[in-house]
């Protein structure tokens, strides 16, 4: 199988999708160069400046004029830049594309795609290193899924374009140059599947994105203590595959949510619940959970290191279940 | 230039007033009596901006409306049975019960909604455009906007954008002069939102909008532009509002003068009597015309009226196209 990195596999599946349907187009700050992180890059060549469109700094005119195309005939996958800039188009996504289908009784459809580069790393600072998918899983409308390997990030970015819903698709950062094996075949990944990225019996460690990987190397280093984890990565949050999480609780009855975003009104406190609600009686412990704590991202590395969650507060919170 | 309007499509413009105009005056009517939930901003005497900007489209052009929508939309030719039943919240409205007068739409006459964010449309419009120019149709997309959305960020995003791509955007800034409570004065540096057109290279165009025909003629020529693929036009229609921002609004804040000229400038009688002077119209035809409008306005109230409420687990329904899993 060949081995992509996960920019490449978001740039391949972009490809796929506008070679499919005429009705796709991109739009974005810099998206002709692909800067600042390359997913774009040289689908100008293939697609024109028509369908890969560089935009002004207008973020609200970028995500509304999206959603305007999108209501009249249109696919627009759009390009946020960076996730934390989206405060500029919010009312664009939280008010307009939201609420417009249910607004109005079922009759226009919004069937857009965000692209949402997203999370910390190499001392961005506070504007551009944010974690923000909890605000979008708190607004009923939009669809959130965060892929963690290049052959997910491949498959949900084009479920999410052909997905006639809005979908917010969160990208990493620190994932874009992560390589691993990505099928010949075009290859779908429906909203709403999760994937048990590494089985054990002995903890479940839920875990997004960057932490997934976080995750795994926790559970390498756990193995060789004698511990078991199983890694489940719920890889779209809405929807959110429950089925998927309880079965692997059922087999563990111990979970650690991980995640990089602050601790407080998170997608984890969510999931706690969700699993709760789903297998409280399966629970042999309470449930533990990794994220950041609730600063802004500072720039400093040692700052930005204390910031950042990896599989060391993993292993620590595996081991504090199994207490 | 377009040619002017005949004599059947005067008459159905003056029809399209005494329309919006009815509509209005039952809604109020029928708020105050309790009958319409929520909140309802009226556009009674802004009829000239509606009827004038929607003679100049299509059915298959594209209207993206404010909260002070209805005009916008009966223009359109939306149904007033639908209107009245969503203003009433009943299961047969526009929008099923979930939109309210604030977020009506009608696509079957492309009116993408009302919106009850100020300049929301401003940036939906570019896109829009872009739509029909990939689509590659001469339809053309009017955003309508009030003078107080004229100062929000989004307005200058938005026609910046449609500047740029050369879409076939009219925007046209409904300048009633009160920006809820705040006065133009108060609330616009340099005066004239037509004025802002200029920095972004494009046409800006004031226009009484209480004379429905001198609306129609800038729209109309701003319409033909935009379908010959030369870009947007800016509008500025100057109208009047005759009643509060909202429906129950006491208006302390308005100066007495200023309401009663507001309402010798009625754009209904004026045009009314524009056309009686032009012998198109007498008290026979007026009165016909009145009646017929009085009974569409009371089907739709009796539609409405009689229709029932939603059920209530309807409100799980239409957030999406497809989702078919619990949360």
């Amino acid at each position: 199988m060949p081995v992509l990195d996960f920019g490449d596999a978001l740039n391949l599946a972009l490809r796929e999708e506008m070679r499919r349907d005429s009705r796709v187009y991109c739009i974005g700050e810099d998206i002709v160069l692909g800067v600042p992180f390359g997913v774009t890059k040289g689908l100008a060549e293939e697609f024109g400046p028509d369908r890969v469109r560089n935009a002004p700094i207008s973020e609200a005119a970028i995500v509304g004029a999206a959603m305007g195309s999108a209501m009249t005939g249109l696919v627009p996958v759009v390009d946020m830049h960076f996730a934390d800039f989206v405060t500029c188009a919010m009312d664009e996504v939280a008010n307009q594309i939201a609420k417009s289908r249910y607004m109005f009784g079922g009759q226009i459809a919004c069937p857009l795609t965000l692209r949402m580069p997203y999370g910390i790393g190499r001392s961005a600072g506070g504007h551009h290193s944010n974690s923000v998918e909890a605000w979008f899983v708190n607004i009923p409308g939009l669809k959130v899924c965060i892929p963690s390997t290049p052959a997910d990030a491949r498959g949900l970015l084009k479920s999410a374009i052909r997905d006639p819903d809005p979908v917010l698709v969160f990208e990493h950062r620190a994932l874009y140059r992560v390589t691993g094996e990505v099928a010949e075949a075009e290859t779908l990944v429906p909203l709403g599947a999760a994937d048990v990225k590494r089985d054990g019996s002995d903890v479940t460690v839920i875990a997004t994105a960057r932490m997934v990987g976080e995750s795994l190397r926790a559970a390498g280093q756990l193995a060789e203590e004698g511990i078991s984890v199983e890694v489940v990565d719920p890889r779209s949050l809405v929807p959110l595959d429950r089925d998927t999480l309880a079965a692997s609780v059922r087999r563990t009855h111990r979970v650690v949510i991980a995640e990089e975003g602050p601790m407080r009104g998170s997608v984890g406190g969510w999931l706690a619940w969700a699993i709760t609600e789903d297998s409280f009686d399966e629970l042999d412990a309470p449930i533990a959970r990794v994220a950041g704590p609730n600063i802004p991202i500072p720039f400093s590395p040692p700052l930005e290191a204390f910031a950042t969650p990896g599989a060391e507060q993993v292993a620590g919170a595996v081991r504090q279940v199994l207490e | 230039m377009a040619p002017a309007p005949g004599p059947d499509q005067l008459l159905q413009m003056h029809a399209a007033m005494v329309r919006v105009r009815r509509f209005e005056e039952r809604a109020r009517e029928l708020y105050q009596a309790g009958r319409i939930p929520g909140f309802i901003h009226l556009s009674v005497g802004q009829e000239g901006v509606a009827v004038g900007v929607c003679s100049a489209l299509r059915r298959d052009d594209y209207v993206l409306s404010t909260h002070r929508g209805h005009g916008h939309l009966i223009a359109k030719g939306g149904s007033l049975r639908g209107l009245m039943a969503e203003l009433y919240g009943r299961a047969t409205g526009c929008c099923k019960g979930k939109g309210g007068s604030m977020h009506i739409a009608d696509a079957s006459v492309g009116y993408l909604g009302a919106n009850g964010v100020l300049t929301a449309g401003c940036v939906l419009a570019p896109g829009v455009g872009l739509s029909i120019q990939m689509r590659k149709t001469d339809q053309v997309v009017v955003a309508l906007f009030g003078d107080g959305a004229a100062n929000r960020g989004p307005f200058h995003e938005g026609v910046n954008l449609a500047a740029l791509w050369r879409a076939p955007v009219v925007f046209v800034c409904e300048n009633n002069f009160w920006a809820s409570t705040t006065s133009h004065e108060q609330s616009t540096a340099g005066g004239s939102v037509a004025a802002r057109a200029a920095g972004y290279g494009i046409p800006g165009v004031t226009v009484d909008g209480n004379d429905v025909l001198a609306t129609y003629a800038a729209v109309e020529e701003a319409v033909a532009r935009a379908r010959q693929g030369r870009g947007p036009t800016l509008i500025e229609a100057r109208t009047a509002r005759l009643l509060g921002h909202f429906e129950g609004d006491p208006q302390s804040y308005r100066p007495k003068a200023e309401t009663e000229a507001a309402r010798r400038g009625d754009p209904v009688a004026r045009f009314s009597a524009h056309l009686r002077k032009a012998r198109l119209l007498d008290d026979t035809q007026a009165r016909r015309v009145a009646q017929a409008v009085e009974a569409e306005v009371q089907d739709a109230v009796d539609f409405a009226e009689a229709s029932p409420w939603p059920e209530p687990h309807a409100a799980l329904e239409d957030l999406f196209v497809h989702y078919p899993w619990r949360d």
